[in-house]
């Protein structure tokens, strides 16, 4: 018997059953349902210690009492009024919703759930609705008629249940006609939350660990060392290649960053494997960092003053180990918060150069402030200078379809450059529809600290509409892999296409680049880096051989 | 009870003005009620543009729609995605004229019971369209009111939108449009089970005033045939601060100025704000240029970190064992 965070305890055709019409009860009347499945574990005692953070205690999400502290309301109408005076975001999008309902169904929890709460628009209204009574005269005098109510501990719930039904992916502030970003509420109600130290384990416990040992997954530096020499392993067993691990190496040119996800989790280790090799082929004098050992950050997921704590090491990593510029891996949340935060929140780099590619010489003018370069821009120079030996036919038993990742898509905009190196890695290529993709892309539903199993329910309810445009171009297309360039992807998306696509599995976009890649000194490519054998490379089931 | 406040308030006020009026306090809703409403909507508007103005936008945060500038050889989309105050210019006039990002609305279903399809759906933005164009020709006509010699621009405005060149005195096209687009936002509001639950009584009361001015201006001018010369002349009167009221205006005028005055009152406290909201709207009035160009936050703090000396020290001893080099032995 399965249990409800296990996929196999929901059934398709039950999650299928979508039912967009609204309850007759008003929202304000509806008290929220907090059921097994859809919720995430509070924030352990343990973790919010280690940051210092207010009112650690052991709680449970079903206990009527939260042990909320004393004054509590007091303190979320305080921290309601300082961030309205902080954040023109804040205060526009609270004044200036005309609720059309554009963004209604372009939330991936409102079509996999129906529940109206999950509109992006009463998302806000939960938080409006206290500005309304609290913050303006309309509010005051008319209450409920102008959309006001009062604040108590059942809307600390609400907004508990439903920042985090929220991935902050930002679709539906592509829609909405004044830019109203729900990221935004969800950020601010999500720190509100936090004041009162309500805080969920799956965000809070790979926040602490960031900050103790220097990434997510608490891997101390020993460990890190460990996990890549396993890793050189891998690749040579694959490729014949023997690569260096260079680790906090002083005066190397480039400090690498990636997301943690991509030390340990299958199949990210094959995305970090391949980063590997690429270095190793180019001569790239790079390094790893024990310190900054993640670029991914949870504190996007908890404030903006804990996204700059935890950010802070990346370039104080930089300076320690003297190198010149910053190259960045494939990873989603982790390159909104480097293009859109890091800059203001720890720079200026003024002490970094200009990212320059080594190889191709090309100046990187769009990073020239914050000193820090994608992978994938990386990439598609390299191959555009033909500086990479490419055998794409390798892959050609991979039709590939690509996920744009919600934060580089509607945080950067960089659609072009992946698509150019999958499409010189891969003779299959094929788009999903094309409302699910580019700036329309859809999340996998784990975004944002949702990733868990717990949480099931909502994972796989989020997941169908990008679920639904895999099975798309698997029926169409024969699509057997779906190529993303973020570490929650790689984590999230493997659940969400075996339960709505099976048969697609999920790689990084590195990965294919590297399987490709002709190296030197190669041997005879038998076998991709995950040990599997390629079809029509003469190798037989079993272990690669040594030629 | 959010349909019907609102629905019993318009006509309420509507009766007030009329009644009030007929009664002999054509001054108040004539000339004082004006004046105060005006000072409302100037001063209160002023005043939200100046405090959100000086809220700071602490970081830049785009949302991005196309296409960034990267490499030479990459096409970026300028307009969708802008990196410079020229394409942000460009993208906020698609915003505020033609409402870009409406137009990209679409329509969700589920077709046989397990496909997600998402459809065009134009419906909304042609209604918005319709409103807000055809509001912004209405008001433009009535220049006509406010200015002595009437202006050619108006003139010639007035003259295209009476085209279609039917009733005495025409029937402006616009003046069907807006009331068809209305309509349709109102019955839209009602009709869509969504949107309906998330309406509230101020969407109402928003749509009802319009509807109520519109409908009594078409009364005015195409049944009650109100005396025009007299209405001038008290508009130019106010327009002037030398206000007066000639005989012979019908009281329905005075029930039309009034929903208008208390629209002008309204405005600066409701959900009307989208108007000035949208041009300082930092998703997209920002350039996407962040890794280029450093956004400084002016109320940047300090945060406590975890530094590398206090890393050292808690794991110095296991990182000598695997080899890895310290600052300090």
């Amino acid at each position: 018997m399965s249990k409800p965070d296990e996929s196999d305890y929901y059934r398709q055709e039950d999650l299928l059953k979508l039912d967009w019409r609204p309850p007759n009860t008003a929202w304000m009347d509806t008290p929220v349902d907090i059921r097994p499945g859809s919720f995430i574990y509070p924030g352990k005692a343990k973790n919010l210690k280690v940051l210092d953070l207010p009112n650690p205690r052991d709680w449970a999400v079903t206990d009527d009492d939260w042990k909320l502290p004393e004054g509590w309301k007091r303190t979320v109408l305080e921290g309601m009024a300082e961030r309205l005076k902080r954040y023109r975001t804040f205060r526009i999008f609270m004044d200036t919703c005309v609720r059309c309902g554009a963004c209604a169904d372009k939330c991936h929890f409102f079509i996999g759930s129906g529940d109206p709460k999950n509109m992006p628009v009463l998302r806000a209204e939960l938080l409006r609705s206290i500005y309304r009574k609290d913050f303006t005269a309309l509010g005051r005098v008319f209450g409920r008629l102008a959309g006001g109510r009062e604040l108590t501990e059942d809307v600390i719930k609400e907004w508990f249940y439903y920042f985090f039904q929220c991935t902050e992916c930002r679709r539906c502030s592509v829609f909405c006609p004044y830019g109203i970003d729900t990221a935004e509420i969800t950020m601010i109600g999500r720190e509100l939350l936090g004041l009162l130290g309500v805080y969920v384990n799956w965000v809070i416990e790979p926040v602490a660990n960031c900050y103790k040992v220097g990434n997510h997954l608490g891997i101390q530096p020993h460990g890190l060392a460990d996990t890549l020499e396993f890793m050189a392993g891998d690749i040579e067993e694959a490729t014949g290649i023997k690569v260096d691990i260079p680790i906090n190496k002083k005066g190397a040119e480039i400090l690498f960053v990636t997301p943690s996800g991509d030390f340990v989790a299958d199949p990210g280790i094959y995305t970090c494997m391949s980063y590997m090799l690429l270095f190793h082929e180019l001569g790239i004098d790079y390094t790893w960092s024990t310190y900054a050992s993640d670029g991914g950050n949870f504190g996007l997921f908890t404030s903006h003053e804990m996204m700059k704590r935890l950010n802070a090491k990346i370039y104080a990593e930089a300076k320690r180990l003297g190198v010149k510029w910053i190259l960045g891996g494939e990873c989603g949340h982790m390159w909104r918060v480097i293009h859109q935060y890091m800059d203001t929140m720890n720079g200026p780099a003024d002490f970094l150069e200009v990212p320059q590619s080594p190889i191709t010489g090309t100046v990187f003018e769009n990073a020239r402030s914050t000193k820090m370069t994608h992978l994938m821009e990386f990439t598609a120079d390299l191959i555009r200078h033909g500086k990479l030996k490419l055998d794409p036919s390798r892959n050609d038993h991979i039709r590939v379809t690509f996920h744009d990742s919600c934060n580089p898509a509607r945080a950067m905009g960089i659609f072009e450059e992946p698509r150019y190196v999958l499409r010189n890695v891969c003779n299959n290529f094929f788009e999903m529809p094309e409302n699910t993709i580019r700036e329309q892309t859809f999340c996998c539903g784990g975004g944002a600290g949702l990733g868990t199993d717990e949480n099931m329910e909502m994972r796989l309810r989020g997941g169908l509409p990008r679920g639904n445009a895999v099975r798309y171009v698997q029926e169409k297309h024969g699509v057997n892999q779906l190529a993303a360039m973020c570490a929650i992807d790689r984590a999230t998306l493997v659940t969400v296409c075996d339960y709505w696509a099976p048969g697609v599995k999920v790689t990084g976009i590195s990965e294919l680049v590297a399987n490709a890649m002709i190296f030197r000194g190669e041997n005879k490519r038998t076998h991709n880096l995950r040990l599997e054998p390629i079809p029509g490379m003469g190798a037989e089931e079993g272990e690669p051989s040594d030629d | 009870m959010n349909i019907l406040v609102p629905l019993l308030g318009v006509g309420g006020l509507f009766l007030l003005g009329l009644l009030g009026a007929a009664a002999g306090m054509q001054w108040l809703f004539g000339i004082l009620l004006p004046y105060v409403a005006l000072a409302l909507f100037l001063g209160g508007l002023i005043y939200r543009v100046i405090s959100w103005a000086n809220i700071p936008v602490p970081f830049r945060i785009p949302t991005t729609c196309g296409q960034q500038k990267s490499l030479p050889w990459i096409r970026q989309q300028k307009l969708d995605n802008p990196s410079t105050t020229l394409g942000v210019v460009g993208r906020m006039a698609l915003e505020v004229l033609f409402f870009r990002s409406l137009l990209r609305n679409t329509k969700t279903a589920l077709v046989d019971g397990d496909k997600l399809a998402y459809g065009t759906d134009l419906s909304l933005w042609l209604g918005a369209m319709a409103m807000h164009w055809s509001l912004l020709i209405v008001l433009i006509r009535h220049l006509r009111f406010f200015t002595n010699p009437v202006p050619s621009l108006v003139t010639f405005i007035e003259q295209t939108d009476g085209f279609m060149e039917v009733g005495l005195p025409v029937i402006f096209a616009t003046t069907i449009v807006f009331a068809v687009a209305l309509a349709y936002l109102l019955y839209r509001r009602v009709a869509n089970p969504q949107v309906r639950y998330i309406s509230l009584a101020g969407d109402y009361f928003a749509l009802f005033l319009l509807l109520g001015i519109g409908m009594s201006g078409f009364w005015l001018r195409h049944l009650a045939k109100t005396d025009v010369t007299a209405v001038k002349e008290l508009v130019l009167g106010l327009t002037y601060f030398a206000p007066s009221v000639p005989d012979g205006i019908s009281p329905l005028f005075f029930g039309h100025l009034f929903l208008v005055s208390v629209l002008l009152s309204y405005f600066p406290v409701s959900k009307l704000l989208h108007m000035p909201g949208v041009f300082l709207s930092p998703t997209r009035n920002m350039a996407n240029n962040n890794r280029a160009v450093r956004h400084v936050n002016p109320w940047d703090y300090p945060v406590k970190v975890h530094s590398y000396e206090e890393y050292e020290d808690e794991l110095r001893d296991k990182m000598k064992a695997a080899g890895i080099p310290v600052e300090r032995q």
